[in-house]
């Protein structure tokens, strides 16, 4: 599905992203997870192309797409959800999930828009409750599910995530992350990028440590969280021998 | 003051309040999708109306304005491929300084083309003393022209920007552009479509105003510090707020003849314009929250 090889990208001759390779194959689960400034943003970013890659290849479905627009990324079926969610904040609920279906609108026409509207609120029924709502009235846990819906409605085949957890109560955390883990029942890709890694951890598949703009580890989900590299650093425990 | 003069200058302010709405409401238009202030605006409303002159030799007068409306839609969609829209990341100081020149580019070449002389529209029904008295108050019917036209503009693009998908898509762009890349939606291309919009608008205003103010190579300066006024008077981006803001001006400026000498008349606006900007910069309308989250 997704393909990277050996990505440089960065913000002018800052090189945040060094040498990053990484694949995510169909129906998985795939999350990053790393500190704050280990570039997991930038990589994502990259990826959509809001930024600009340096050298090194990116593969979506087979196809080549550094050099794109963010238009085009978005076009060919990869959806981003966006850090601090990014709602139209000013804008109802509806309108903010019908933008996101900007790309189905063209692709399938305004029927398959409204299908998928109703197969949205199916899944965050509180956002059906809130349709006339401004979406910056919501609290941040609605929004974070708002962004997610508005993502969905361009049915991608892979959705990244940018911190879906941030700033969100351990209960809604909750809520999000299994809501994540139904996605994935549907026959959905995601990569997730979380600072949260027990819980990241826990519902994927397979998992990428990013530390200063590299991948220092990677494997098996329950194996990064029985490494004791990872729990020293991220996971806030360390078995004593 | 009597009634009849009193009404006299209500409708002469409300004519021209109308006139500085509209003008408000292009600046609007662009200030919402991209963030700047296009000091062209002025131009655009010059433009609409030198070119309508001019096509008047050669067709009627309806098709004259569509053709100058469509024109001038053409010249906004030029200034924005031309000098915005390969601009990666421009500053709010950088994007004014180029409104600025594209202003005095299209004020030179409309004095190379049309020359300094005065022109204006013919009036669209009757001439300059045709009135249609309302009790005892004589109004000239291209009042009504203007008056209309403003309201037919204002209808028009609020619905336009609530119902139809482009319009969803172009205040999406304007509340979060990252946000609306993410979605898909081509963003460069809804700025050029706002710098079209406005200049159509502000093209339509330069028209039927014509008639009443006269067209001079000019004449747009004026009518962007007017506008610009009342856009902030109203509130930046706010469309709705603009027309209140539009007829308070015009009123005020019209009931001023009979307090101040008429030489004071544009002096007011400025004035308005400075205490706004000194005692409430987010505008009559604005709430300080919306005007905070502003670069500009």
């Amino acid at each position: 599905m997704l393909r990277i090889k050996n990505l440089d990208a960065g913000y002018g001759k800052l090189r945040v992203l060094k040498n990053i390779s990484l694949h995510v194959d169909p129906g998985e689960i795939v999350t990053i997870i790393g500190a704050n400034g280990a570039g997991k943003t930038t990589l994502l970013h990259t990826i959509v192309g809001l930024v600009n890659s340096a050298a090194g290849e990116i593969q979506f479905q087979q196809k080549c797409c550094s050099g794109l627009t963010s238009q085009q990324v978005v076009a060919s079926g990869c959806a981003l959800v966006p850090e601090g969610r990014q709602v139209f904040a000013s804008m109802s609920v509806e309108e903010n999930l019908l933008l996101g279906g900007y790309v189905l609108q063209r692709n399938a026409g305004r029927a398959a828009v409204l299908r998928e509207l109703e197969y949205q609120y199916d899944l965050f029924p509180v956002l059906r409750e809130r349709r006339e709502q401004l979406a910056g009235t919501l609290s941040g846990g609605e929004q974070q599910m708002l962004a997610m819906g508005r993502a969905l409605m361009s049915k991608p085949k892979l959705v990244m995530m940018d911190e879906p957890s941030t700033g969100l109560a351990p209960l809604i955390v909750r809520d999000i992350f299994s809501i994540i883990k139904k996605l994935r029942e549907e026959g959905n890709t995601v990569l997730l990028i979380e600072q949260n890694a027990k819980a990241a951890l826990g519902i994927a598949d397979r998992g990428y440590v990013m530390e200063v703009g590299k991948i220092i580890l990677q494997g098996p989900a329950e194996g990064l969280l029985i490494n004791r590299d990872v729990q020293r650093a991220y996971l806030g425990r360390e078995k004593i021998d | 003051m009597t009634v009849d003069l009193f009404f006299q200058y209500l409708f002469a302010g409300v004519t021209y309040g109308s006139i500085y709405a509209i003008v408000a409401i292009g600046f609007n238009i662009i200030y919402n999708s991209t963030g700047i202030i296009n000091f062209a605006q002025g131009e655009f409303v010059m433009l609409g109306g030198m070119i309508s002159i001019s096509l008047l030799q050669f067709m009627p007068l309806p098709l004259a304005i569509i053709v100058a409306v469509l024109a001038t839609m053409l010249v906004g969609a030029l200034v924005e491929i031309l000098f915005i829209r390969w601009l990666e990341r421009p500053s709010v100081m950088q994007m004014i300084i180029i409104t600025i020149g594209v202003s005095i580019l299209l004020r030179e070449v409309a004095l190379h083309i049309w020359g300094e002389s005065i022109r204006s529209l013919p009036y669209f029904y009757g001439n300059e003393i045709t009135t249609f008295s309302l009790g005892s108050v004589h109004i000239s019917p291209q009042v009504l022209w203007v008056i209309a036209a403003c309201g037919f503009m204002v209808c028009g693009l609020s619905l336009f920007f609530k119902f139809t998908p482009t319009g969803r898509e172009m205040r999406a762009c304007s509340v979060n552009r990252t946000a609306a890349i993410l979605c898909g939606i081509n963003t460069r291309n809804m700025v050029t479509f706002s710098f079209m919009l406005s200049a159509g608008i502000g093209a339509m205003a330069g028209c039927v105003m014509s008639p009443i103010t006269y067209t001079q190579y000019d004449c747009g300066t004026g009518l962007a510090i007017k506008g610009f006024t009342v856009a902030i008077l109203g509130g930046l981006g706010n469309s709705m707020a603009a027309v209140a803001a539009g007829l308070l001006l015009g009123i005020i400026e019209a009931f001023s003849v009979s307090v101040v000498p008429l030489a004071f008349q544009d002096a007011i606006a400025i004035t308005i314009l400075l205490i706004i900007l000194f005692i409430k910069p987010h505008g009559l309308f604005g709430s300080s929250e919306a005007a905070r989250l502003r670069d500009f």
